[in-house]
């Protein structure tokens, strides 16, 4: 910092900052307080913050009734599959389009996007009609897929971005050098292109994790991931609230975990290029 | 500078995503078009393969076609003002000298990584709620009438609910923007005795402007499909009803697959123009 | 065929077909979908005892939200089946399914104590098509009032057997006190042709309403609906809840058992929840019949959950047997051995109305027989309608047309719009979609 800054101004924004940033995270940290109240004491009138007792019975209520590993395990492989499955086929393309721009490349870039806009229940029964048709309904790869197909546009236009940024000169050295195409993508694009890709796929994970219209409606058992797991709590009989939270935070945990760790890549790489 | 071979090469690797995407776009897309000049609905049994344009003169003239068109752009034109006018102040915010500052910053970002259905449901039962929920509480607090905001208000909660989710998101963007904004040109306006706004107005917006577009075209493609934040909260109840919410109700709950497979057309068609004129804007930018 | 074989083929070599889950080795594996309703929930719990009978047959729970349920069953079933087994669906679905032939009759194949003739005829009549019962009642359901005994009392009112709306809406009145939270009457508000659909629906029956002429026109410009809504209203407006409009089965329910509400109007199977253990309230409940308006009718409906075997299932035989074990007369004892006989599935069995133990722990199971005998899907309203169905009308339309009608009348409850708007708009909506579909 090349200015000095006052402490009391520092204090200010230290202030000012975490107070926007608790009034952002309270919602979460509600549901985490929420889920370790009884059914009773999640509605009691005037709300109990720290001070109650505090139980693990909605979290064991919840892991009794439905196969939480399962689904976590469908979360993650979905989510994690179809982000690298997309990032194979988005960094070649990517690449050609930042590094050997034609005429065409940008409309090509624009419609791939415009494909994102696809209304999901406007294709919904000739999607379920095909993968009956495949016999891939309720399985994995199936998602997978579908996923990979709905972010693909979003991972291209990421990386173009970030092999933009790539100075030209240095591939061209390389390629005095004598470097073939593929070691140029190997030894020279990807350490560079690094941060780019991984910021791709933390965004895509997210993305994928969180999709709950395909992911509700093409599973029934062998392939539900937690967001049919939260479908089951939504809205039993009687009082719930303290068992949906502990089923919210099961459901959240993993992915906000992630982020957390991963927020200086996130903050650093999502830039869609928009700082030049 | 580009050779004829590697051009080749280039074109070899932007085939597959381009490939796969079109049989995406072609495969569903087709059915869905084939399907929208037919007279499809299962539950009666019916399938007839042509009747024209008939599905489509029934989705313009009903009633709840405009009515959701111009719920659909006040959804996402408020998302869109709230979570960039929010992500503008949070994200300059969050470059200011401060302690804690990482922990700030998960704060901040954290809702992003909820799923739709969960903070539509936290927020619906633990804070909407008009006898269970935390507003409720507040407003006996102070002495007054709990609101019903689900009934009173839903446009408004959803809103609420979206930009939540979406406002991280936007100031994780604009941040980056911001943290390469050139801190010696602010210094020397600073010393010139230009005032806190104008310096704003005149150097950091125009620095952001980029980010800002950038923000737009991948919220509103995000937001034009808005789907579980209104399922969970008003199921389509007191005039929330987006197209792609009225699509889903011909498609799925009045099981006329012909009828929603039009609106499904027509959902396309109209967010492609949307997104032509978006791209516009941004294909100005990527040239630059 | 060519396409397939290259998607799948990619499939392989991107080495994740092994992701598909294999098939299991031994037995058969049933896949049930079902609501995530307390005595659901209950079934899916009583898991092990099925397994202990039957070893051989593996049982996979899909446990959902109703409403999820519902878009994942039908887009399943109208696409040609082949994901469940044994499906949770409702009176409404029922004969519309078997007639476009998506059911399996029940009729034979069923274990030997299944006794068919031991459920309720009013209740298996809903289920029957054509002499063929095409689902097996998991528990059924009428409507009542549950009323808080200490708050009449207090009140200075005694509620009759079988009350009448406008005793209902005084007695609302008397007992809302909104300095001390209690509303009156809670009912249900929030949009759905199952949440407000089916109470307005039920309701207009006892006020001499009907969806339909037997000509199939709307009849929402008719003075019976205008008098069922704006009565509906304006009690709901003088002693409802403030966020009646959102409020369902769940949310009222939840009111009831903290003590906020005087009177409930809604399914009989909520009896067991009010009295139970959740249930601040529980031994304060009195019960009553649904309201009539001295026309004949009352305003009760008539509903059972109930479990079906898709024709495209190919496990039919151990559907059957699992179908047979969980709505068969042994499962009320096997309920009652865990958690006691007021927590058995109600209405669906003459046996249990007669069983001495059952009727000492549920002081609500005569009332709730009797709304369910009182029921008349053939005949709902006074006067002749072409369709079937209490609260429901059995054409395919209906869901989709009444889930919009429910949002008028919910608009009109949150006051967004006047009774004469929203019966209007009822009007315009149900006619232009009745024409679509060619009536």
């Amino acid at each position: 910092m090349a200015r000095a800054i006052t402490p009391q101004k520092k204090v200010m924004w230290t202030a000012l900052a975490w107070a926007f940033g608790l009034l952002m995270f309270f919602p979460i940290l509600w549901t985490f307080l929420t889920s370790f109240k009884t059914e009773a004491a999640a509605i009691s009138d005037p709300p109990v913050w720290l001070f109650f007792d505090w139980t693990l019975e909605n979290y064991a209520a919840v892991q009794e009734r439905s196969n939480y590993p399962k689904a976590l395990m469908n979360s993650i492989i979905i989510a994690v599959g179809s982000t690298l499955l997309g990032i194979l086929i988005a960094v070649p393309a990517a690449w050609a389009m930042a590094f050997v721009p034609g005429r065409k490349t940008k409309d090509i870039l624009l419609w791939m996007l415009s494909t994102k806009m696809l209304p999901a229940v406007g294709v919904l029964y000739p999607l379920v009609l095909l993968a009956k048709w495949l016999g891939v309904m309720d399985s994995r790869i199936l998602l997978i897929v579908v996923l990979m197909l709905i972010n693909l546009p979003i991972i291209v236009w990421m990386l173009y971005t970030y092999f933009r940024e790539i100075p030209g000169e240095i591939l061209e050295a390389a390629r005095m050098d004598g470097a073939g195409l593929r070691s140029e993508i190997i030894y020279v694009l990807t350490p560079m292109a690094l941060p780019g890709i991984a910021s791709t796929v933390l965004l895509n994970i997210i993305l994928a994790w969180n999709e709950a219209f395909w992911t509700i409606l093409l599973t029934t058992v062998n392939a539900a991931p937690l967001t049919a797991f939260i479908a089951s709590f939504s809205a039993p009989e009687g009082l719930f609230y303290a068992k949906l939270s502990a089923a919210s935070m099961m459901a959240i945990a993993p992915i906000l975990i992630m982020g957390w760790f991963s927020q200086k890549q996130l903050v650093r790489g999502l830039t869609f290029g928009a700082v030049k | 500078m580009a050779t004829a071979h590697s051009k080749s090469a280039a074109r070899f690797m932007i085939a597959p995503a381009v490939f796969v995407l079109l049989v995406w776009m072609l495969i569903p897309l087709c059915m869905t078009l084939y399907f929208s000049f037919a007279d499809y609905r299962p539950m009666r049994g019916v399938f007839e393969a042509w009747i024209g344009f008939d599905n489509y003169a029934r989705f313009f003239s009903s009633s709840s076609f405009i009515k959701s068109l111009v719920t659909t752009l006040w959804m996402v034109g408020s998302i869109l003002l709230i979570t960039i006018t929010g992500g503008v102040m949070m994200a300059l915010l969050l470059d200011k000298p401060m302690f804690g500052q990482g922990i700030v910053r998960i704060l901040v970002i954290a809702p992003f990584f909820v799923m739709p259905t969960v903070s539509a449901l936290v927020w619906k039962n633990m804070f909407f709620n008009v006898d269970n929920g935390l507003f409720s509480y507040a407003y006996k607090f102070f002495g007054l009438q709990p609101y019903d905001f689900l009934s009173q208000a839903p446009l408004f909660s959803i809103i609420i609910i979206v930009a939540w989710q979406w406002l991280p998101f936007a100031t994780l963007i604009l941040l980056t923007a911001v943290q390469s904004l050139d801190s010696e040109q602010l210094e020397a306006a600073e010393m010139d005795g230009a005032p806190a706004l104008a310096r704003f107005r005149f150097i950091i917006l125009p620095h952001l402007s980029r980010a800002i577009t950038v923000v737009i075209l991948i919220q509103t493609i995000f937001l034009l499909s808005i789907f579980a934040e209104i399922f969970v909260t008003t199921n389509g109840a007191f005039g929330t009803r987006t197209l792609t919410y009225l699509v889903y109700q011909r498609v799925l709950e009045s099981q006329n697959i012909g009828l929603g497979s039009a609106g499904g057309i027509v959902a396309v068609i109209l967010a492609n123009i949307i997104a032509i004129f978006l791209m516009r804007i941004v294909g100005k930018n990527l040239d630059n | 065929m060519k396409l397939k074989q290259i998607l799948l083929t990619s499939a392989v070599g991107f080495g994740l077909s092994a992701s598909i889950a294999a098939a299991d080795a031994h037995g058969t594996t049933i896949t049930i979908a079902t609501v995530n309703n307390g005595d659901m929930i209950r079934m899916q719990g009583l898991t092990e005892d099925f397994n202990a009978k039957h070893p051989g047959i593996n049982v996979e729970w899909v446990t959902l939200e109703e409403n999820v349920l519902r878009q994942n069953l039908t887009t399943d079933i109208s696409t040609g089946g082949g994901a469940y087994d044994v499906m949770t669906i409702g009176t409404y679905e029922v004969p519309i399914w078997a007639n476009n032939g998506w059911l399996v009759s029940l009729n034979e194949g069923m274990a030997d104590d299944y006794n068919k003739d031991d459920l309720l005829p009013a209740i298996a009549g809903g289920l029957t098509v054509d002499g063929e019962l095409y689902a097996s009642p998991f528990y059924g359901e009428s409507s009542m009032v549950m009323y808080r005994t200490d708050l009449m009392e207090k009140a200075g009112l005694e509620m009759p057997d079988a009350p009448t709306w406008t005793f209902i809406r005084e007695a609302a009145a008397a007992m809302t006190d909104r300095a001390n939270d209690i509303n009156g009457i809670c009912a249900r508000g929030k949009a759905g042709w199952g949440e407000n659909g089916a109470f307005l629906t039920a309701m207009s029956n006892s006020f001499g309403a009907r969806w339909f002429d037997e000509d199939w026109n709307a009849q929402f410009d008719s003075p019976e609906w205008a008098d069922t809504l704006s009565f509906y209203l304006d009690m709901m407006n003088e002693s409802g809840p403030a966020g009646a409009a959102n409020n369902g089965f769940n949310e009222n329910l939840t009111l009831f058992q903290q003590g906020k509400c005087g009177m409930w109007i809604d399914a009989t199977v909520a009896a067991s929840f009010v009295t139970g253990a959740d249930s601040t309230v529980a031994d304060k409940v009195g019960f009553a019949l649904a309201p009539d308006n001295g026309l004949g009718k009352r305003g009760n409906w008539l509903w059972a959950w109930s479990l079906a075997i898709p024709s495209s299932s190919e496990k039919q035989d151990a559907a059957k047997t699992f179908i047979s074990w969980a709505t068969g007369p042994a499962y009320a004892e096997l309920v009652a051995g865990n958690e006691g006989w007021a927590n058995v599935p109600p209405g669906t069995r003459t046996s249990l109305y007669e069983n001495a133990d059952y009727l000492a722990a549920a002081p609500f199971a005569k009332m709730t027989l009797e709304s369910i005998l009182a029921a008349d899907p053939t005949n709902p309203t006074v006067k002749p309608v072409p369709y079937t169905g209490v609260q429901f009308v059995a054409i395919p339309e209906f869901a989709g047309i009444a889930n919009q009608v429910g949002q008028q009348f919910s608009d009109a409850l949150a006051g967004n719009q006047t009774a004469e708007q929203a019966l209007a708009n009822a009007q315009e909506l149900t006619t232009e979609e009745m024409e679509a579909a060619g009536y």
